[in-house]
């Protein structure tokens, strides 16, 4: 997309993977993604299940190695490497991608030995090596923004979908991340839940968090998304501000998903 | 309560009475089954007492000291269980390992420690290594041998149990920026150690009645005790049953503490 495209608040290219390509065996998932994301920018990548598009989001943190390619970060760039994937320098430049790019689960994969608290915490305790006063003000902080800080003591077995999936917004954001990643957020909750999620990721999504989000809710993309990509086959078949490609798509392919959407 | 019966006008206090039959009932099961066991018992001791074969002062002269080798049967199965949970920590690691020496090493720790008697192994320890110039102290014998058997069983049970966490709670740290090694000590061991308590326990009751095998090595363990008496004093009957209800009531009362750990476990994650 052109630079007259863009939104007004939206910075500098902060996410920028290149010629990512993934084969499960003979599976060819993924068939050349390019794919920038800037400072501020929310991106919601939709299409049908099958598309590669949760495949896409993992690969940009290496929890799928890709086949080839390159993923940049905010300064770090990691090749893809399947020969050498589990070497020592491999995983510490992975780790380095991970510390800028936080993640969201289906799941949301909360550690159910521990509280809400020491979620949030155990990330910047450990790998940060943030002082514990430091951490624990910032986790009341990021619960508070999730609206979830009177639940800090409980376990995770004790809260709703709804509000595990927050407290593992608030877990990534206590990294302080460049990016966050949504894989299908919601797509694991009760449909009266899902509204609280979509709620807190708007929030987000307008104070200027930089977020790309695997989602098969058309109508919060179009609320809160600053560009859509449409994906189908492993490629990029369309993307744009959501306006353009919700209602006016172009791509035949677009437009064939998106009529599924609007009989029911 | 009320709203239940008022939904119910035409049978006035039915929801109580069905708990109080239900209550009864379970009552009456409860007292059948005790009498069942006291009635088996009891005939079990009266049929020992009349034929007139039991020595009973051998069972009060002799009772106490056979008895008391339980403190020593209790230290050996605490002793290896603890040696066992530590071999079979490392052997799941080793299994699980991508690494083909690390996991040829454990795979045959396991193979040979299952594909052979535990009576062999002791004797092994008691016997054989003494030839290549290694001698263990009869306790310490029993120990190793016993913690080295339930070690490779356990082994098995870590490798299961660290399987079953689900994969997204490695991926969720994995993306936190956690370290391999971070993401197995503090996300992923925890909670296999919570799902492998349970069949440890019973590892443990079973082990209860394995370590009597170490009387071989002449550990003065309870069943040593209750045959070298019984054999000396002619009352091996007298003995044998001695070690039998100690035996019994140990496992007894470890299975009810392991009853209320699992209870508590299947509540879920606190």
């Amino acid at each position: 997309m052109t630079d007259a495209a863009l939104p007004a608040h939206v910075g500098d290219v902060i996410v920028r993977a290149t010629g990512i390509e993934k084969y499960f065996d003979d599976n060819h998932v993924l068939r050349g993604i390019d794919l920038e994301v800037r400072q501020r920018e929310a991106v919601m990548i939709v299409g049908r299940s099958g598309s590669g598009k949760t495949t896409l989001l993992r690969c940009l943190n290496f929890l799928e190695e890709p086949t080839v390619g390159s993923v940049w970060i905010d300064g770090v760039e990691v090749a893809a490497d399947p020969l050498h994937a589990r070497d020592r320098r491999h995983q510490e430049q992975i780790r380095q991608i991970r510390l800028r790019a936080g993640m969201l689960f289906q799941e949301f994969n909360l550690f159910p030995h521990m509280s809400v608290l020491d979620n949030c915490i155990e990330a910047p305790l450990r790998v940060r090596g943030e002082a514990r006063q430091r951490a624990i003000e910032r986790a009341t902080y990021y619960l508070e923004v999730v609206g979830l800080v009177e639940k800090r003591d409980e376990f995770p077995a004790r809260l709703s979908g709804g509000q595990k999936q927050r407290v593992a917004i608030a877990r990534a954001l206590c990294m302080e991340p460049k990016v966050l990643l949504f894989d299908e957020p919601t797509s694991a909750l009760d449909p009266e839940l899902i509204g609280e999620v979509l709620r807190v990721m708007e929030d987000l999504a307008h104070s200027g968090t930089t977020m790309i989000v695997v989602t098969h809710e058309m109508h919060f993309a179009r609320e809160a998304a600053d560009r859509v990509v449409f994906m189908e086959d492993g490629v990029i078949a369309e993307q744009g501000p959501p306006e353009q490609i919700l209602e006016a798509p172009r791509d035949e392919r677009t437009k064939r998903f998106l009529r599924r959407f609007l009989l029911t | 309560m009320s709203a239940a019966a008022s939904l119910q006008p035409g049978v006035p206090g039915i929801v109580e009475q069905v708990a109080t039959a239900r209550r009864r009932s379970r009552v009456r099961w409860r007292l059948q089954f005790a009498l069942t066991w006291a009635v088996l018992l009891g005939l079990l001791g009266f049929a020992l007492w009349a034929s007139g074969n039991i020595n009973l002062d051998f069972i009060a002269s002799a009772g106490p000291y056979i008895v008391q080798g339980a403190w020593l049967t209790l230290l050996i199965c605490i002793s290896s269980i603890a040696l066992a949970v530590v071999l079979a920590l490392i052997g799941a690691l080793g299994r699980l390992s991508s690494n083909p020496v690390l996991n040829g090493i454990a795979s045959l720790y396991v193979s040979l420690v299952r594909g052979t008697p535990l009576l062999v192994q002791i004797f092994f320890v008691y016997l054989a290594l003494p030839q290549l110039g290694l001698t263990l102290p009869v306790v310490l014998g029993g120990i190793v041998a016993l913690g080295f058997n339930y070690g490779a069983y356990m082994t098995e049970i870590f490798r299961a149990g660290i399987q079953a966490v689900p994969r997204g709670q490695a991926e969720a740290a994995e993306a936190l920026g956690m370290p391999q090694r971070l993401v197995f000590r503090r996300v992923v061991l925890p909670q296999a150690f919570r799902i492998v308590i349970p069949a440890i326990g019973n590892d443990f009751i079973a082990m209860i009645k394995d370590s009597s095998l170490v009387y071989v090595l002449g550990v003065q363990e309870l069943l040593w005790r209750a045959s070298t008496l019984g054999r000396r004093e002619l009352a091996s009957l007298e003995g044998l049953l001695i070690a039998a209800a100690v035996y019994w009531g140990m496992t007894i009362v470890f299975s009810f503490f392991q009853e209320r750990l699992e209870r508590r476990m299947a509540r879920g994650d606190r």
